[in-house]
């Protein structure tokens, strides 16, 4: 096993035991941090797969500004374990149950594809440097650019116009 | 690493997310799950690009670049569903005092 695996499978674990304990923390603060985790660690698994650009934009918007808006409005709300609304366990259980199936069917499916024993490549291969990534954004892949620009500024104005107060 | 570890992680995480949409009552942990589930796709796109990237890059050294470019996208659209999504949430807290979903149903009065 060689330092490339070993990563792997230390960030596998961190990143499934992190997604699990946002899910099973009573307290949404503690949801918020562990999902920081999350992406922490996928932040990793990029970066093992040279996927540089992607790594570090996942960081910055995703543990850097999304979550910062999650705790900030986790924090607005005085949100606290006592307060949280529990299902029915059964109800809990078939929800558990049906991820679980969920599970199972893709599995399953995937299992004997022919693909699988492919190799991806990681800590080699160019695409997943700034400059070539860049170079298609802006050539091949400029329109839905800016089609996306227009998107953000839509988001913008719908997010001030719900969240402004009275009507 | 073999792909098939990447696709079996994937979607390990994905279906975390869909217990945690299906378990929890909390707008804003449900919130959260979907990005759980957003993340999963992302992980197996940039897997895949680099796995197509490994075996065209004789023909085009360019191969599989367009798996990173939809990640990107992805999270465009996933901040832009974030901003919009915290402040429907956050509106619902102002007329319920509460964040729990079952109260949603009252949208059909």
């Amino acid at each position: 096993m060689n330092a490339t695996q070993i990563l792997f499978w230390f960030l596998s674990g961190l990143t499934l035991f992190s997604a699990i304990m946002v899910v099973i923390s009573k307290n949404p603060v503690h949801s918020v941090l562990w999902l920081i985790v999350t992406f922490f660690a996928i932040s990793g698994h990029y970066i093992l797969l040279n996927a540089q650009f992607i790594g570090i934009v996942n960081l910055i918007v995703y543990a850097g500004a999304i979550m910062v808006l999650f705790l900030f409005v986790i924090m607005l709300m005085n949100l606290n374990a006592h307060s949280e609304p529990q299902k029915h366990k059964w109800l809990k259980l078939a929800g558990i149950l049906a991820g679980g199936c969920l599970m199972l069917v893709l599995v399953a499916a995937l299992k004997t594809a022919d693909q699988n024993k492919m190799i991806a490549q990681t800590q080699e291969g160019n695409i997943g440097l700034i400059e070539n990534l860049g170079k298609a954004l802006f050539t091949e892949y400029v329109v839905p650019f800016e089609i996306s620009s227009v998107l953000f500024l839509s988001a913008m104005v719908g997010a001030v116009v719900i969240g402004k107060k009275g009507d | 690493m073999k792909i098939e570890y990447y696709l079996y992680l994937a979607i390990a995480l994905f279906c975390i997310g869909v217990v945690g949409v299906l378990t929890r009552r909390n707008a804003i942990i449900i919130f959260m799950c979907i990005e759980l589930m957003l993340n999963a796709a992302n992980l197996l796109l940039v897997a895949l690009s680099k796995m197509y990237h490994a075996a065209g890059v004789a023909q085009n050294p360019m191969a599989g670049i367009d798996g990173q470019l939809f990640v990107f996208f992805i999270m465009v659209v996933a901040a832009a569903e974030v901003s919009v999504g915290l402040a429907i949430i956050v509106m619902l807290y102002r007329n319920t005092h509460s964040v729990d979903i079952n109260f949603l149903n009252r949208l059909k009065h």
